[in-house]
């Protein structure tokens, strides 16, 4: 195990946060001179964490991302992919998908804490918002793993269509999405029965869902129609449809996949894989507001804690973009490792 | 000679220049178009030329047209340099360098004031067509446009230099054909203007230390750094040596008992 990163921000994060935010000086050490200054007077917020999982380096990356910089890279398992923080930001679950399992690890330590139950090949996966259960795609299966966090066990095995991929579940805990790759379909699963109680037929190859803040609309986007759908949760269809252009882009680049949607459902953010773009689209009128490139193969996001920041995985160009969401522009894009693919914060 | 001499002399020659300026709106209005039609035509065909690499001082992935803006404000200030050496040549020809150069004022510091009031519009043009660019999304953090103004002092100086000491060897107006073929187009092509080093680099060893030791490169550099809150020492250095070198060149290019001008046979 490589030296571990401190929870407590330091002097040297804090200015960088303040470099980051506020302007870049002339002079470094003029900077950090100003900033140690400013600091003295307004204090710092906690610096976070971001950790992206590294498929071909089977591997998990730290990053401070206020000091733009990869603090340690930790072996995790084999081509690790989806990742999870629980709710009190203790444990970090990532699903090694040759290990065929997922494993939980101490957020600090990176410690091994135990493995879960996943199925095979486990990629995508989501926790309830109360931290005690975890719901697997199981792609080969077509199956949705429900996992009991506390015993470590399986609790249910959900048929859903075939390849389910994009998985969520909704902030007020009723529902449970599964998006399925070949049937084109979002499954809404009572999280009470685990039961499928709705279907919805989407564009082909939805890869990614996830509900808005207020729980009442499911954001999915499909990458081989280039589409994002909105969905109303209360009737269970799609409401607005979008597509995405980007000058020098060609459409069948547009292939939409993670998003992210603001706590206040002013903007979401669609990262648009080989289109290297980020899309920000307005939550309230569903209007492409504005393209932000980032590295190749965008694949997807994580807000900061405080959301003023947006984190991206770029699969190809082995980096991680960061977005500045108040200028909503993206300030650096730091290398972390090959094959970046989930992220996931810790504040 | 008291300092309001030198103020008068200064002022006379800076005012005559804005004055043409003023007068002149087309100068003013071509020299826009040519950047702006490099920016929205030519480096919109070129989108995705840059391929992926992070090079200092951006600290991610940039769009073409934004790696190319320092390089078109760089292209004002050269072309601009040559504009004035092509009125040094005209003002020889219509006379008015006579009425310039017979000044009691000493020479370095009429070719400076002349040098001077060419940056000074320069400088100008290069606002207006950042501000264009601004408008365009093209944007740079908003204290870079502060420290971008220094280095366009610099290197507007440093290129109106080397227009100051073309403009002496050059006999007459219709030679300046000459002077886009031979300078002017090698120049800009090999820098790094319109494409990073190290893409250069990768098809020519000779055309990347080519364009490493062109003062333009190191011009642009300056500004593009500057533009973003950076200092790029070397550039900063190796532009003010230009600048020396090719105002110490001029000076002495127009000194009529030495320079090239009593070869020519006086103004």
């Amino acid at each position: 195990m490589e030296t571990m990163p401190t929870n407590n921000p330091t002097i040297a994060t804090c200015i960088a946060k303040w470099r980051l935010t506020s302007s870049i000086g002339l002079k470094q050490s003029l900077s950090i001179a100003l900033g140690s200054l400013l600091l003295l007077g307004m204090g710092c917020a906690d610096a976070e964490t971001v950790f992206v999982t590294l498929e071909k380096d089977n591997a998990l990356a730290v990053l401070d991302p206020l000091a733009g910089k990869l603090l340690t890279t930790v072996p995790v398992g084999r081509r690790p992919r989806g990742i999870a923080i629980s709710p009190d930001n203790k444990v970090l679950y990532v699903a090694t998908s040759d290990d065929n399992t997922i494993k939980m690890l101490d957020a600090s330590t990176f410690k091994e804490l135990g493995r879960l139950p996943s199925g095979d090949d486990p990629e995508t996966f989501a926790l309830n918002p109360k931290g005690d259960l975890l719901y697997v795609s199981n792609e080969d299966d077509s199956l949705v793993t429900v996992i009991d966090i506390a015993k470590k066990q399986v609790v249910k095995q959900i048929k859903v269509g075939v390849e389910p991929e994009g998985i969520t579940v909704s902030p007020d805990n009723q529902w449970l999405v599964s998006a399925s790759e070949t049937t084109n379909m979002v499954h809404w699963i009572d999280t009470k029965t685990h039961t499928i109680s709705d279907n919805t037929l989407v564009d082909p190859r939805p890869r990614a869902a996830q509900f808005t803040p207020d729980s009442q609309q499911l954001w999915v986007t499909s990458e081989m129609a280039g589409t994002l759908m909105i969905l109303d949760v209360k009737t269970k269809q799609i409401i607005k449809s979008l597509t995405f252009e980007a000058a020098g882009v060609t459409a069948d680049k547009m292939q939409p996949v993670g998003i992210a949607i603001d706590k206040d459902r002013r903007y979401g953010y669609v990262a648009l894989g080989p289109a290297n773009r980020v899309a920000v689209v307005n939550a309230q009128t569903f209007v492409v507001e504005k393209m932000l490139l980032v590295g190749s193969r965008v694949w997807n996001l994580a807000f900061s804690p405080d959301q003023k920041r947006l984190y991206t995985t770029n699969g190809v160009s082995n980096d991680v973009s960061i977005i500045d969401l108040d200028s909503q522009t993206v300030t650096h894009s730091v290398g972390v490792g090959t094959y970046p693919w989930g992220v996931a914060v810790k504040p | 000679m008291r300092v309001t001499h030198y103020w008068r002399a200064l002022w006379g020659i800076v005012g005559r220049e804005l004055w043409r300026f003023v007068t002149q709106r087309e100068r003013f209005v071509s020299a826009l178009v040519r950047p702006l039609v490099w920016l929205f035509v030519f480096a919109a065909g070129f989108r995705a030329a840059l391929g992926l690499a992070i090079s200092p001082p951006y600290e991610t992935y940039i769009l073409y047209e934004v790696y190319i803006t320092p390089g078109l404000c760089g292209m004002i200030q050269l072309f601009n340099g040559m504009q004035s050496s092509l009125s040094m040549v005209y003002d020889r020809e219509m006379g008015s360098m006579r009425i310039l150069l017979v000044s009691p004022l000493p020479r370095w510091f009429l070719l400076l004031s002349k040098l001077l009031a060419g940056v000074g519009v320069s400088v100008l043009q290069v606002y207006v067509f950042l501000a264009i660019a601004w408008a365009d999304d093209i944007q740079a953090p908003w204290q870079g446009y502060l420290w971008a103004m220094p280095a366009l002092l610099l290197s507007g100086l440093m290129l109106g230099a080397l227009g100051l000491l073309l403009s002496s060897f050059i006999k007459q107006l219709e030679n300046f054909a000459g002077v886009m073929n031979f300078v002017i187009f090698p120049m800009f092509f090999l820098s790094t203007a319109l494409y990073p080093l190290w893409k250069l680099k990768e098809s020519s060893i000779l055309l990347h230390q080519i364009a490493q030791y062109n003062p333009f490169s190191q011009a642009v550099e300056l500004i593009r750094f500057a533009l973003y809150g950076q200092l790029n020492l070397h550039a900063l250095i190796y532009t003010s040596a230009a600048f020396a070198v090719f105002m110490a060149a001029a000076i002495f290019g127009y000194n009529p008992s030495k320079g090239m001008m009593s070869r020519k046979g006086g103004a």
